[in-house]
């Protein structure tokens, strides 16, 4: 394979919209830095020269092309389809957080900025960022919500080895919401000097287009790998977890907007249950809306004061899901569901005792989704898991879980 | 001329840029809202009422906090509007709606704006609005018979100024500062040049907000050409304080005499 290309995809428009999702609602400080961001990045895609240092990074310091495992165990015990798995956790760091961070900090040098700002909720995007910053020499500073710094202390202190800063958010529910509100805060204070990788799908344009175009490597390779393995490059299903969706988004945007178009299935956190109200299934129950400075479907009360979200995994405990997602579950290409807290310690289990690969609770929910539907599916079929990251850091997490329920 | 053009011509005509207060709806609990902005509005030209959101973005820690303790109280939309009703029915001072754009979208934006001016509000600010990103906002506002008030930063380029003016009937609310609100020592020399720029594009009315603290502050701004002071945080922290608010307007006062 040559390596990962700027894609042209259909969406968003010239607005950062796709179809009435996204746009850029934030105070007007921000909109001449956003201008030229865009500016930047729509200069960068365009420069082989970038495409090429790009590439390198995502080969020599990331580890990609990421391998595409044939799950043969799990398959057999599913006894339905073929499953393949993408192994994002194989990456450096980790996760498929990399891909992003490695092209907007990329950016960030080009546009001459010293310091590099995020936000993190598990800590795995804060990582990732505090990583890039240490390789490249950039100052970071990583927001993180005080109840993800208690329950993540491990990252907290891998993001400081790494010579970030990491500043606890007491505001709000003190959790990834809260820290992307205070890193937006930060950009608007710092905006001359700083530049703000945000880590997931979502935000004003141009970063769901942006981020979107980096984890698109995602799906490439998969396109790549199972060309080679299977003699096609489409397989039958692919399945992703969806928080914000940058993984979900990766792995399916390039076959979303294509023919012959696999089913595309994003697995939102249904929590405690979808009728529990805690949960963080956006697109499931929410309603559209105004957060973070883009429209899309976020979980709110009925006067638009935005709710809570829970799930046991940190990562996808946030209330809203990128636009892209947002359009893609309204034009039907592609396919939203969701399983539970307890459903996804079943996939983390399940994955760890067939294949010897323990994922990230994140990833688990894709797992607990494929559990039920590879059983349907005849046996020349294929279903590719996207395994976003894996699952150290959730070690201690599901042991006191699964100790409490014992 | 609307309401809050009015309040502007007649502060300079008794040689004052318009004094303008902010307090969070709701805060520290309804019933003291409603007292300390019945007093304050005595000092003012025309008052700003904060309707609480849960994650307002442009603020800075004061105005998040009051924020907070309101929506802890169950202060939202309705009674919101019902606090602006009772203030309405209390002071002469034209009110302004200060919220972010969820809350409006979630009641519905064209019922929204129909229901505040019924209330008593005369113009709507919404700091993470900019005007074109959803044209309309402002034409619900307009037709609700609302002033339009968009805000306008020191990294604001000329074409953004054009454009936001474009859209706002009321003033122009120019942040002092890169950042969120809150009270500051000095404002910066820039501010002045911002001022200038404004003005070149609009004869819109230009206030200047964030930062003003008190008496030095305002009488900066007033010398960088604003026609009005917005003061906010520093109000609030007196009340946390257990302060009296009013001694900040009334130094806020002197400094924009001119």
């Amino acid at each position: 394979m040559e390596g990962f290309r700027f894609l042209d995809f259909p969406v968003p428009d010239e607005r950062g919209r796709f179809g009435p999702y996204g746009g850029r609602y934030v105070p007007e400080t921000l909109i001449p830095a956003l201008e030229e961001l865009e500016a930047a990045f729509e200069e960068a895609r365009r420069d082989p020269e970038f495409l090429a240092v790009y590439r390198q990074y995502l080969k020599d310091y990331a580890g990609r092309p990421t391998p595409l495992y044939f799950a043969e165990r799990l398959s057999e015990e599913l006894g339905g389809a073929r499953v393949y798995l993408k192994r994002e956790d194989l990456a450096h760091t980790g996760a498929h957080k990399i891909n992003n961070t490695l092209g907007q900090a990329l950016l960030a040098r080009r546009m001459g900025k010293k310091r590099v700002i995020a936000e993190t909720g598990a800590g795995q995007h804060g990582v990732s960022v505090a990583t890039v910053a240490a390789m490249f020499g950039l100052e970071a500073v990583i927001y993180m919500g005080e109840e993800d710094v208690r329950r993540q202390a491990l990252n907290v202190f891998r993001m400081e080895l790494l010579g970030a800063k990491v500043v606890p958010v007491a505001s709000g529910t003190k959790t990834l919401k809260d820290a992307t509100n205070e890193a937006i805060r930060d950009w608007v204070t710092n905006v001359r000097t700083t530049s703000y990788i945000l880590g997931s799908v979502v935000g004003p344009h141009p970063y769901p287009r942006m981020v979107r175009d980096f984890q698109s490597v995602i799906g490439q390779e998969i396109r790549a790998s199972l060309l080679e393995k299977e003699g096609r490059a489409v397989p039958d299903a692919i399945i992703a977890c969806v928080g914000g969706g940058s993984n979900a988004i990766g792995a399916f945007a390039p076959f979303a907007y294509e023919e012959p178009r696999p089913r595309l299935i994003g697995v939102e956190a249904a929590g405690e249950g979808l009728d529990t109200g805690h949960h963080a299934a956006s697109i499931a129950a929410g309603k559209r809306g105004v957060l973070h400075g883009s429209y899309m479907y976020l979980l709110q009360d009925g006067d638009g004061q935005i709710a809570p979200a829970h799930s046991v995994s940190a990562g996808l405990d946030y209330p809203g899901v990128g636009p892209e997602h947002s359009y893609l579950a309204d034009i039907g290409a592609v396919e939203y569901a969701a399983v539970t807290d307890e459903e996804a310690l079943e996939g983390f289990k399940l994955l760890a005792r067939t294949e010897g690969i323990i994922p990230a609770l994140e990833s688990a929910h894709a797992v607990a989704y494929a559990a039920k539907m590879v059983p349907t599916m005849g046996r020349d079929e294929i279903v590719v898991i996207n395994i976003s990251g894996r699952g150290d850091k959730d070690v201690a997490e599901v042991k006191r879980i699964l100790g409490e329920g014992r | 001329m609307s309401a809050v053009k009015e309040a502007f011509q007649k502060a300079r005509a008794e040689g004052r840029r318009a004094v303008i207060p902010y307090l969070t709806a709701g805060y520290p609990s309804p019933e003291r809202f409603l007292d300390y902005a019945r007093v304050l509005a005595e000092e003012a030209d025309l008052f700003e009422v904060g309707l609480p959101f849960s994650d307002p973005l442009g603020d800075g820690p004061v105005i998040q906090r009051a924020s907070e303790a309101a929506l802890r109280q169950g202060v939202r939309t309705k009674k919101v509007l019902e606090l602006v009703g009772k203030l309405a029915e209390r002071t002469d001072v034209p009110l302004l709606l200060m919220t972010y754009l969820n809350p409006v979208l979630a009641y519905g934006k064209e019922r929204f704006f129909k229901d505040f001016a019924a209330a008593g509000i005369k113009g709507v600010i919404l700091p993470d609005l900019p005007p074109d990103e959803d044209p309309g906002v402002a034409e619900a506002a307009r037709e609700a018979g609302l002033a339009t008030v968009f805000l306008l930063a020191p990294t604001s380029t000329d074409r953004r100024i054009g454009v936001v003016t474009g859209y706002t009937t009321g003033f122009v609310y120019a942040v002092s500062v890169t950042g969120v609100t809150g009270a500051r020592d000095r404002l910066p020399e820039e501010i002045g040049a911002l001022v200038r720029r404004v003005k070149a594009k609009t004869e819109l009315p230009v206030a200047i907000g964030f930062g003003i603290s008190g008496e030095e502050t305002a009488r900066q701004a007033a010398a960088a050409g604003a026609d009005g002071v917005v003061v906010g945080s520093a109000l609030i922290r007196a009340i946390e304080a257990g302060a009296d608010p009013r001694r900040v307007l009334q130094a806020v006062r002197k400094g924009a005499t001119l």
